[in-house]
């Protein structure tokens, strides 16, 4: 019986997580990092001048009247266009800002995984195929047999 | 040439042109005398639909980008307005282009100077980049034909508008 009050409790904490989330209180700390000044060109939460000022106001205004960070967000798009968030939304074309270096870096470690990989192929090659260094001839030959034999004991 | 040094140039080459092509298009200039002014639509800041540079053709124009939280643009309103109100009419009006600029505000400084000129919204500083303008404010004469005919980055005052502006426009106000 204890066991099955305690899985209806636990799926009903379930159920109710997202609506806390959901109507948790938006933070001008919070979204100052996820936003641009964008007269400045920095983050809003580096930002001082006579714009960046009046951009805190509105969010905080939005925040006093209830809004969710996302209408927050939604709201400074309209007001200033896409430029605004400090990361492009994560559709459409913007989405190649995430996908671009994903792909640049794959291409890179394929590149360099396979460059690895022929010099090592190249440089086991000459170590087991190529001929034994060529030994003295001539006259050389005979010195160094004759020096050889001097230091034979 | 062997085929890896080709493309060890051609991937070089892509980069510099990468790079070439990033400086050449963030150093954009200030719209000289003579050029086009663009025709970018931009929506009204009060009353709803969009309206461009192209549907004042055939007039004088006095363009002119401000934003509510710009001190200087605060100092020279005054001017334009009382321009406005001597000169304005089918064949010249100054036209505000309020940029980087929240709703709200726009909207409570027009009140507050008592704009009667067009105020068109340029939220994310488009349309004040294709002008090359650095910042706020910045006047533009555009004539007729859609021509710059004045520059003027910072401030008017009645005297540049009197000396400078006044004898280019037509002579009888209709």
């Amino acid at each position: 019986m204890r066991a099955r009050i305690a899985f209806a409790a636990v799926l009903v904490l379930a159920a109710l997580a997202p609506t806390a989330a959901a109507g948790q209180q938006a933070s001008l700390t919070e979204i100052e990092k996820q936003v641009m000044c964008p007269v400045c060109g920095t983050l809003l939460q580096l930002a001082e001048s006579p714009q960046a000022l009046r951009e805190k106001a509105f969010i905080k205004r939005l925040i006093e009247e209830g809004r969710t960070e996302a209408q927050i967000k939604d709201a400074l798009v309209a007001e200033y266009g896409e430029e605004v968030l400090a990361l492009p939304p994560d559709s459409g074309f913007s989405l190649s800002a995430y996908l671009v270096p994903i792909v640049a870096f794959l291409i890179a470690a394929v590149g360099l995984a396979l460059g690895v990989w022929r010099w090592r192929r190249a440089g086991g090659t000459k170590d087991d195929g190529a001929p034994p260094a060529a030994g003295p001839s001539g006259e050389d030959a005979e010195r160094l047999d004759a020096d050889l034999a001097r230091y034979d004991l | 040439m062997s085929a890896r040094s080709f493309i060890a140039v051609l991937a070089v080459l892509a980069i510099v042109g990468l790079l070439v092509f990033g400086l050449a298009s963030k150093g954009s200039s200030r719209l000289a005398v003579g050029e086009a002014a663009p025709n970018a639509p931009m929506p009204r800041l009060e009353g709803g639909g969009s309206e461009s540079l192209a549907d004042y053709r055939g007039r004088w124009v006095l363009v002119n980008f401000w934003a509510s939280w710009c001190p200087p643009c605060r100092a020279e309103t005054p001017a334009l307005e009382e321009f406005q109100q001597r000169h304005g009419g089918p064949r010249f009006t100054v036209l505000g282009i309020d940029t980087q600029d929240l709703t709200d505000d726009a909207l409570g400084f027009a009140e507050k100077f008592g704009v009667s000129y067009p105020l068109l919204r340029d939220g994310n500083g488009d349309v004040a980049d294709e002008y090359g303008t650095t910042g706020v404010p910045e006047t533009f004469l555009v004539d007729p034909a859609g021509k710059v005919r004045l520059a003027v980055p910072g401030t008017v005052d009645e005297e540049y508008l009197r000396d400078e502006v006044e004898p280019l426009l037509p002579k009888v106000r209709s």
